[in-house]
């Protein structure tokens, strides 16, 4: 299609817009509620342009384009209509520029520059709108703001899958609103605030702490999750002020989630550790530096000397950067210690040493959208990975089927194909099933081991997906890698991938789940769980709170307070480590030290420090760099972290290379899951995942940051005798917390819901390891 | 929340639409709703988001869409007359002004007792009765000159 | 009753009672023989449409659009479901002619939606009823239920294969929902919210579905045009406007009511039937097709007939055929303030314009009625309307305009009196005379 907008010609694909050319062509339109990844609502009519035969003015937004077409967005007639639209969205529109948070970013105060009257002819009362209350992130202090394009309620319904505002009312009393005063739960809210074009939403932890203009604004990464969102730091006086999405579509598009966006909070918290803190007559207390990594050396090497180099252990938390995790494990190996891990919350390790590559999504993340089929096995989905899950959403929103196999139905926001919720034990079978059903449809011999698996009509449904599906893909979750099966799961997907041509791969838990094995902070001893099972004399801990980020916080910690030196480098202070920890080397986080982070599909990011370091932190690669030097170690003599990386990755290289998530020589035992007793089902709730989120004071407010309950179905419940909310004791091992009871009948048999990561849980086991329950 | 019967004439409302599409019938459950208690409560709105499997928030764009939802309670008896330009002009408006007298109360307000909740309402599609009036919604009254005015009064006490 | 008189009717022949809108009586009458001829001799789709085509038959709702034209823009060969909708949402002032139709002649209706539904191949349909005549609806869903139980509608109707199930939804209080999109919007539970066309619901209608919706007289007519074949019908009216038409006849005449009168009838006429005027006071203006056609002052009223053509000529419209009367006893300014209050009432919120527009032009008039108008009103008020008409999603923001500048047009000196002597040209008591209220008996 051929369409000339002000004497320029673009050649357009059928159903596009005015607008769509438009843009194609660089020629600007003013709109307010066109956004591009948003339905059409051609309501603001800012964008009205002439269109050559037409009587009227168009909207350029929703006039599908014909060939040969000719606008003119500059016309008399067109800017007549836009100005007479500009007067309409002024008259009631308050003239509280001078204090309003979105001046200097506000499309209406630019727009009405050009378009607005000098002087207002409506000289009746303004429209009063009353404010709304709707939680810690978002303000809706100013409604009178509004302009009704309902870029938000569109957002709610599309992106986010949750309807939580609406347009109440009609005529000129329509209002946005939630539903009577509730608050805005949606893990992605806080992109309604970008969205909205006026300063109707705003931030709240960010309003009135700075004007637009006096922010400088750095490109970073999130230090989150695995998909690696895109972020624009914004800086006053040497403090992160606030964070925004940075549009990279191929990644996070212009989204990012609420954690991604409120966690910087914690980066100016009162908990940062500002000075090194040693163990001196049984207490920390600070001191310089070289005190600090005096201690640190000749503390070493004092256990090397008496019980050899294996007596030590390294583990670093998965959100460290790439540069760390180098550092980290050729420390370790260079003291002649094999164990060093990155993956505090897994179980099974089983796979190690089978692996063909480095584990990964098995796809780009572009790739997601135009896929037929996609399995999710073992997650939650909307809250372990936000941006993930909302690509699948919009997925589900044209004709891609996706089904979901994990340990609790929750509500993922979306149109599931399928979703079967089982215990974490059963979860290997429940994939087996999906595996014969699709042997079965495609004629297949039979893998062996499931000869006598008997498919159930969920299993069928999902397997016809795969099948049927040009476009397939299996996707390991959270729960598949921290289940105690894991690698039989690994294998399963695999194998079923195989069958039905789909690719299989790892959501991946954090920042850097791939970063860690292309920085190969693995063990070539002792894993992550063996380095507690078999108690060392020596850790040495980065950026990992071990109550909240092992799988098993009570093994870990009764190994901590066994050792003789735990070394701590945590850019926090508050933790309880405190108790048992004999140095805290007080490190950087993101936005303090230049890094590099590998996400879900092997892209190499790698960013910036932004503002100095907090106190006396110091960029953790650094710290590690000098103990290399203090220990004798050969090959600590970098100058920047460029350099660490170029030993992983060579420069410019967008994706790492060597990913596979093939395994050599392992199968599956399909052993039947051992009955009796109920089993623990651990979420990790999203604003607890990692140090920085845990203390973000807003994130803290949120409804998913409530303490945790034991969620059991109401048959459990009437087993144990209590009603729901009850308080009740649960118990792991030696561990026991009180928690409230919740009825929750997605929860399956015999299993017990407690959430991970919370201290009101740390005190208990395995995440998904045997558990009781009681009356309190 | 709603009475038996009520949940069972929203079902048959539900069955004039494709089974995908429960939300069409939201319109009239609201209405069951808001004839059982009177009004349309908050916890009536979600109940009936709930039923139909539609999000409160869009229940509630619906309920204060339509002008005949009642948000706030209302007296026993709510009476709307239409003071659209053709009642208007054959007595509409001073039928409205002659119950406002009548009754010690304005538009938008309920009776001392309770009883009586007066509104002015938009076009009824009855112009040629004019003045006309409805009452709780549901029954239209025509040509309502004083007398008939009077006589519907001493019916509704 | 009040179906008060007629010139060779069609729609309201023999309608006599209120038991006649019994099926046995539409019968009687010679109903659903249209349909049975057609699904009896299994008359094709495509020859349907053009007899309704030849009629030139024209909607009946307001715009005026060829009916045969609409549908023969449905997709033949759709592999989905397609939908048939009726609209008798009657909302827009002055106009009562459905809820009369329905209460007197539902089975006409249903009749026309089920040659229509089998005309454009479609499986389903809905007759949206306006909220307020909570009567009517309980009526059509008793007349559905007399046509269910003697199988003219659901499953293989009549024997003949075509299966259609046809519904009534409530509206519950919203002008808007008469326009036919935010109608679809309003059925599918959400608010009555117009959508920008295109797509046009002949693509994308009801549930994203192919949909055709038509006024209830439209669909009532249906049956006549196939007895009488497309050519009488046409020739009961006049050139290019097909057919008889009822028109409600409201304001200050002697008896107000419907009036089914052969297009092109002399408004004098139609003026003489119902009654001519109140008190024999002298007609003043009139308009003569519902509150959002411009209103027509006197002289210019009895030079029209009844059709689109004369009336379009005058610089009004025939619209749905609501004629608003009003004498010498009427303050413009009073009566335009009214219908301004009722486009801002009424606008959806959706669209700029519309939304702050009408209720601005409802401030200034309101305004100007109560003594504080200003020099430069007038002026303002034509420039909002310019800004707000042919710039909204829907006509709603045409409807609101159009009123406010044929006012100012034909009545700018009672504005212009209203503006400088802070008081109304026609005295107050003479304004409340002219009502009738406390004088008239029925
Ligand atoms: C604001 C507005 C209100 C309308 N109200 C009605 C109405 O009450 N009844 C009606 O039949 N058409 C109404 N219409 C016209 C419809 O949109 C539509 O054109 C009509 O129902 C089509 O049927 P017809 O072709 O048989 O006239 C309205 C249009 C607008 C813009
Ligand atoms: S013109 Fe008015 S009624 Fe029509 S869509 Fe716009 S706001 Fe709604
Ligand atoms: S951008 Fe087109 S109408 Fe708003």
């Amino acid at each position: 299609m051929e369409i000339e907008i002000d004497g320029k010609i673009a050649d357009v694909p059928d159903g596009s817009t005015i607008m769509d050319a438009a843009q194609q062509l660089g020629t600007y339109i003013p709109h307010f509620c066109y956004h591009k990844k948003l339905s059409i609502a051609a309501n603001c009519r800012m964008c009205l342009v002439q269109v050559e035969k037409a009587p009227k003015p168009m909207p350029a937004c929703a006039t599908p384009v014909t060939n040969g077409m000719k606008v003119f967005t500059h016309s008399d007639l067109a800017i007549k209509a836009q100005k007479g639209v500009m007067e309409f969205l002024l008259i009631n529109h308050p003239l509280d520029c001078p204090i309003c948070d979105q001046g200097g970013e506000c499309q209406l105060q630019d727009l009405a520059v050009g378009y607005g009257g000098a002087r207002s002819r409506f000289q009746e009362d303004k429209r009063i709108v009353f404010y709304k209350e709707v939680g810690p992130l978002i303000s809706m202090k100013e409604m009178a703001r509004c302009i009704h394009c309902t870029r938000c309620v569109r957002f709610g319904q599309e992106i986010a899958g949750l309807m939580e505002l609406g347009m109440a009312n009609r005529n000129m009393h329509s209002e946005i609103t939630t539903f009577l005063g509730r608050s805005i739960d949606s893990e992605l809210s806080g992109n309604m605030i970008d969205l909205c074009p006026v300063g109707a939403l705003t931030s709240k932890p960010f309003r009135y702490s700075a004007r637009s203009w006096e922010l400088a604004r750095r490109k970073s990464v999130s230090p989150h999750d695995s998909l690696g969102a895109n972020l624009t730091v914004q800086i006053k006086n040497n403090v992160v002020m606030r964070v925004l999405p940075r549009e990279n579509e191929d990644v996070n598009e212009c989204w990012i989630s609420d954690k991604d966006r409120f966690s910087y909070e914690s980066l100016n918290s009162p908990a940062r550790l500002t000075k090194p803190m040693i163990r001196i007559d049984g207490a920390l207390r600070e001191v310089e530096w070289n005190v600090a990594l005096d201690y640190v050396t000749h503390g070493l090497k004092d256990v090397i000397a008496t019980h050899g180099g294996e007596s030590i252990a390294a583990l670093a938390s998965p959100h460290s950067t790439l540069e760390e995790l180098y550092l980290l494990q050729k420390l370790t190996r260079g003291l002649g210690s094999g164990n060093v891990d990155f993956r505090p919350r897994r179980r099974d390790f089983s796979s190690d040493g089978h692996l063909a590559g480095i584990p990964w999504l098995g796809r780009k993340l572009s790739e997601i959208n135009d896929l037929d089929a996609a399995l999710v096995v073992g997650s939650f989905l909307r809250k372990d990975h936000p941006l993930f899950a909302q690509r699948l959403r919009q997925l589900t929103r044209k004709w891609g089927k996706v089904s979901l196999l994990s340990v609790a139905a929750d509500d993922q926001l979306m149109n599931l194909h399928a979703s079967r919720a089982v215990s974490p034990a059963e979860l290997p079978m429940a994939l087996a099933s999906v595996l014969k059903a699709a042997a079965q449809l495609k004629q297949a011999v039979i893998p062996a081991g499931l000869e006598t698996v008997e498919p159930c009509e969920i299993s069928q449904a999902i397997a016809r997906t795969l099948v049927e599906g040009e476009k397939g893909a299996i996707f390991l979750g959270n729960v598949a890698e921290q289940n105690p099966q894991a690698a039989e799961l690994h294998a399963l997907a695999l194998e079923l991938a195989k069958l039905t041509g789909a690719t299989c791969g790892f959501i991946g838990e954090a920042a850097n789940s791939v970063g860690g094995y292309v920085a190969k902070a693995l063990p070539t001893k002792l894993n992550a769980r063996e380095m507690f099972d078999q108690p060392r004399k020596a850790y040495f801990l980065l950026g990992v709170e071990p109550e909240l980020d092992c799988h098993d916080p009570q093994g870990a910690v009764s190994a901590l307070k066994a050792a003789s030196l735990v070394v701590l480098m945590t850019p926090f202070s508050d933790l309880a480590a405190c108790e048992y920890a004999d140095a805290l080397l007080p490190i950087t986080p993101f936005t303090e030290t230049a890094g590099t982070f590998v996400n879900c599909e092997g892209r190499v990011q790698s960013f910036r420090g932004l503002v100095r370091p907090f106190g006396e932190a110091r960029p953790a690669w650094k710290i590690i760099r000098v103990l290399g030097n203090l220990l004798d170690l050969s090959g600590f003599d970098y100058e920047s972290s460029e350099q660490v990386r170029g030993e992983m990755v060579p420069e410019a290289e967008e994706f790492v290379g060597g990913l596979s998530n093939s395994l050599r020589d392992i199968s599956w035992s399909m052993a039947a899951p051992k009955n009796g007793g109920l089993q623990r089902i651990a979420d990790v709730p999203i604003h607890f995942a990692d140090p920085l989120a845990r203390r973000s004071p807003s994130l803290q407010k949120t409804r998913d940051s409530a303490v945790p309950t034991a969620r059991m179905n109401s048959h459990t419940m009437a087993t144990i005798g209590v009603v729901d909310g009850a308080k009740v004791r649960v118990r792991q091992a030696q561990g026991v917390v009180e928690l409230s009871s919740q009825v929750d009948e997605s929860v399956p048999a015999n299993c017990l819901r407690v959430a991970a990561a919370h201290p009101a849980t740390a005190a208990l086991g395995e995440m998904f390891g045997a558990i009781n329950v009681e009356r309190a | 929340m709603l009475s038996a019967e009520s949940l069972q004439r929203i079902d048959r409302e539900i069955a004039k639409y494709p089974a995908d599409q429960r939300q069409s019938a939201v319109m009239a459950a609201l209405a069951i709703a808001q004839e059982e208690k009177g009004w349309l409560p908050g916890e009536a709105i979600e109940f009936v988001a709930e039923y139909l499997g539609m999000p409160p928030i869009a229940a509630f764009e619906v309920a204060t869409f339509y002008n005949m939802y009642d948000l706030r309670p209302v007296g026993k008896y709510k009476v709307t007359v239409c003071t659209n330009l053709p009642c208007m002009l054959s007595g509409g408006v001073d039928a409205g002004e002659y119950l406002k007298k009548k009754l010690g109360i304005d538009y938008n307000e309920t009776t001392a007792d309770g009883l009586i909740t007066l509104k002015e309402g938009e076009c009824m599609g009855a112009c040629g009765d004019a003045p006309v009036m409805i009452v709780n919604n549901r029954r239209m009254c025509s040509w309502m000159n004083p007398e008939q005015i009077d006589k519907l009064l001493a019916e509704l006490k | 009753m009040a179906i008060l008189g007629a010139i060779n009717p069609m729609l309201t022949a023999g309608l006599d009672g209120d038991k006649a809108w019994h099926l046995a009586d539409y019968v009687k009458r010679g109903g659903y023989a249209a349909l049975r001829r057609i699904l009896e001799q299994k008359i094709a789709q495509g020859d349907v449409i053009n007899e309704v085509k030849k009629s030139v038959l024209r909607g009946r709702g307001g715009a005026g659009f060829p009916t045969g034209l609409k549908w023969s823009f449905m997709p033949r060969s759709f592999p989905g479901d397609k939908y048939v909708v009726c609209n008798s949402d009657e909302g827009e002032p002055g106009t009562f002619k459905d809820r009369d139709i329905l209460r007197y002649d539902p089975h006409s209706v249903i009749e026309g939606m089920i040659i229509a539904a089998y005309a454009m191949g479609a499986g389903r349909g809905y007759n949206y009823i306006h909220g307020e005549v909570w009567d009517i609806y309980q009526r059509f869903e008793e007349a559905l239920a007399e046509a269910r139980a003697a199988g003219l509608i659901g499953k293989d109707i009549l024997g003949s294969g075509f299966d259609f199930e046809l519904f009534a939804h409530h509206g519950y209080g919203a002008y808007i929902c008469g326009e036919e999109t935010a109608l679809l919007e309003s059925i599918e539970g959400k608010k009555g919210q117009p959508r920008f066309k295109p797509p046009f619901p002949a693509s994308f209608g009801l549930y994203g579905k192919p949909t055709t919706i038509n006024n209830t007289e439209t669909f009532a007519s249906i049956p006549y045009i196939i007895n009488l074949g497309g050519e009488s019908y046409l020739n009961a009216g006049k050139p290019n406007n097909g057919g008889t038409k009822l028109f409600s006849v409201s304001g200050h005449v002697n008896r107000p009511g419907n009036y089914e009168i052969p297009l092109g009838t002399p408004f004098a006429s139609l003026l003489e039937m119902a009654g001519g005027m109140r008190g024999g006071r002298k007609l003043k203006a009139c308009i003569p097709g519902g509150s959002s056609a411009p209103v027509v002052p006197a002289a210019q009223m009895m030079d029209c007939t009844m059709d689109y053509d004369s009336i379009s000529k005058a610089g009004s419209m025939l619209g749905s055929g609501a004629v608003i009367v009003m004498d010498e006893t009427t303050c413009m300014v009073r009566a335009l303030e009214r219908l301004s209050f009722f486009y801002y009432e009424e606008s959806c919120g959706q669209c700029t314009p519309c939304r702050e527009g009408t209720n601005w032009l409802y401030k200034i008039v309101h305004r100007i009625e109560h003594g504080q108008g200003r020099p430069d009103d007038l002026d303002l008020l034509g420039s909002v309307t310019t800004n707000i008409m042919g710039r909204t999603i829907c006509a709603l923001g045409d409807a609101a305009s159009m009123p406010v500048q044929s006012f100012i047009k034909h009545f700018r000196d009672e504005f212009a009196y209203h503006i400088d002597n802070k008081k109304c040209l026609v005295p107050v008591d003479v304004q409340r005379a002219g009502s009738g209220f406390f004088t008239a008996t029925v």
